[in-house]
């Protein structure tokens, strides 16, 4: 780090939870310096959980969730801009305006945007829509306002999820296409998958597991249906491609970061990696579009796309930024998540794909409350609770712990003899669509060749700004 | 006042729902939902419900704005 940590300039790429959290803690840990956020939407940081609930349910208006803040952060905002490029050898972040903001220390928190349906003429009909930002949801509750007569979501993770659970909700007729066997198994694996497909299905949802969508149709530029890969066909007005998200990592293409589609590689006190695997002293980053090694899943490189993920490694990066080397502290936060569907509410700690077994530790699928513990290798390694929440701060403590699975008795109401059964978590190398924690410690994206310095002459490379 | 509550941290006490109805309400047995922005004759009930919650989940604040310097 040069100068003084607690002054200069520090600009934080992403104007979402993790880059406002960041900007708070810099601020409560005694940035004096100048703070810079660039924002490509036009309006200041917001909450997204409540857009795929309370906003579509009509509950809150989409442009009501918005964030609080804790402080005063005393920060230049440059909203509705992006990023389009960053030179770390000259510390300096491009903006499609033109603009170049020079940075001593750099936060990249850009996280991640919804993946757009993949034929662009198909994605172009009046109806078909993606979930992920207020004014998506806005549009989304006002067609759901309009009484469509059958809605279509294109994929069953968590997301695709609350959407039908909304629809429902509302008494709209709704079709789930679902590629893999059934809803979250992408997140939660095959056992709690099955608990989720009854759930639509006695909620009404006409739930199609093991098919894709293969065309979706229309006239006179209005979405009419779909067609599916098994030869079925559906009627629809509104299409809303849940397919999960894609990391915002194309502007630091030629950086020479470890950017890719599964985000940027930083080390555990969220410093950034260039493509070599050497850690950066002055790039940091967090949220969603992090990836970074978790001990407790053995080191295995985690990318999260989880709100509290966000909170967390946002303070610890900023911690950072600020704090001389020994001062540093590591982002060892246990992954915690939350989803409400179908009059169930679900929760998550640990990582539920980093898992061989799982048993039902509590309750059962009829009651409709139960405690699903996952377990590696002969340890707990998550558990996943619905409608059961008090319970899984207990299950955090065995995770942290590395406690045996299957855990011992500790339940009142555990069923009588718990057996483990396979977790049938999908192949990390395949992944589904909707897993809201991505293993990507396998599989480099690409294979990288070492550039010596006084090498052919690139743009990018590092030599060109040699003092 | 802008409200967040962690959801993460909730299990559902339900301390904040009898304090401040018309905020906060439970969807099915245990799934809060509630109202980010708080309407002004609401911050008395909100504000009891924030030093109510056992597990201290409600994040109250000024709306975040581009404005705060």
């Amino acid at each position: 780090m040069t100068g003084e940590p607690r002054g200069g300039r520090i600009v934080v790429v992403g104007a979402s939870l993790a880059g406002l959290r960041a900007a708070e803690a810099l601020r409560a840990k005694g940035f004096a310096g100048e703070l810079t956020i660039v924002g490509d939407e036009p309006r200041p940081p917001y909450d997204r959980p409540p857009l795929s609930k309370q906003v579509l349910l009509g509950r809150v208006r989409a442009q009501d969730v918005g964030l609080p803040r804790r402080r005063a952060v005393a920060a230049r905002w440059r909203l509705g801009v992006s990023a389009t490029g960053l030179d770390p050898s000259v510390k300096r972040v491009l903006l499609a305006d033109g603009d170049r903001l020079r940075y001593d220390r750099l936060l990249i928190a850009t996280g991640t945007r919804a993946r757009p349906w993949p034929h662009p003429e198909q994605a172009a009909l009046d109806g078909v829509l993606t979930l992920r930002t207020v004014d998506d949801a806005g549009r989304l509750a006002d067609r759901l306002d309009a009484g469509p007569r059958r809605v279509l979501v294109i994929g069953a993770g968590f997301t695709g999820s609350e959407i039908a659970s909304a629809c429902r909700e509302r008494g709209l007729d709704v079709t789930v296409v679902e590629r893999g066997p059934a809803p979250l198994v992408g997140a939660l694996g095959g056992k709690l998958g099955a608990l989720a497909a009854d759930a639509q299905r006695a909620h009404g949802v006409d739930l199609r597991c093991g098919v894709t969508v293969s065309e979706l149709r229309g006239t006179d530029g209005r979405l009419t249906g779909a067609e599916l890969s098994d030869g079925g066909r559906i009627d629809a007005d509104v299409a809303v491609v849940a397919l999960g998200a894609v990391r915002n990592t194309e502007w630091l293409t030629g950086s020479g970061l470890a950017a890719g589609s599964r985000g940027v590689a930083c080390d555990a006190g969220c410093r950034a990696f260039d493509m070599y695997g050497i850690v950066t002293d002055d790039v940091f980053v967090a949220g969603d579009v992090a990836r970074f090694p978790h001990p407790l899943f053995e080191y295995q490189m985690l990318s999260l796309e989880h709100w509290g993920n966000a909170v967390a490694q946002a303070e610890v990066a900023a911690h950072n930024m600020v704090s001389a080397g020994p001062d540093r502290r590591p982002h060892l936060t246990v992954p915690a998540f939350w989803s409400s569907q179908f009059g169930l509410n679900i929760k998550s700690v640990g990582v539920p794909t980093f898992s061989d077994q799982v048993m039902i530790a509590q309750g059962s699928p009829q009651e409709g409350r139960l405690v699903a513990v996952y377990g590696y290798r002969g340890r707990v390694t998550a558990a996943v609770s619905v409608n059961r929440a008090k319970w899984l701060e207990h299950y955090r403590h065995l995770i942290e712990s590395g406690a045996p699975f299957p855990p011992g008795p500790g339940a009142a109401d555990g069923p009588p003899a718990p057996v483990p059964v396979p977790s049938d978590v999908p192949d990390p190398a395949a992944l589904s669509h909707g897993p809201t924690v991505a293993l990507t410690g396998h599989l480099p994206d690409r294979r990288l060749a070492v550039v010596h310095r006084g090498g052919p002459a690139d743009q990018h490379s590092h030599d060109q700004e040699q003092p | 006042m802008q409200i967040i509550v962690d959801l993460n941290r909730c299990q559902a006490y339900a301390q904040c729902v009898f304090l401040a109805p018309e905020v906060f309400e439970l969807h099915g047995e245990e799934a809060l939902m509630y109202l980010s922005a708080v309407p002004p004759e609401q911050q008395e009930h909100v504000r009891r419900a924030v030093a109510a919650c056992p597990v201290q989940a409600i994040l109250p604040g000024e709306l975040a704005s581009i404005d705060d310097r």
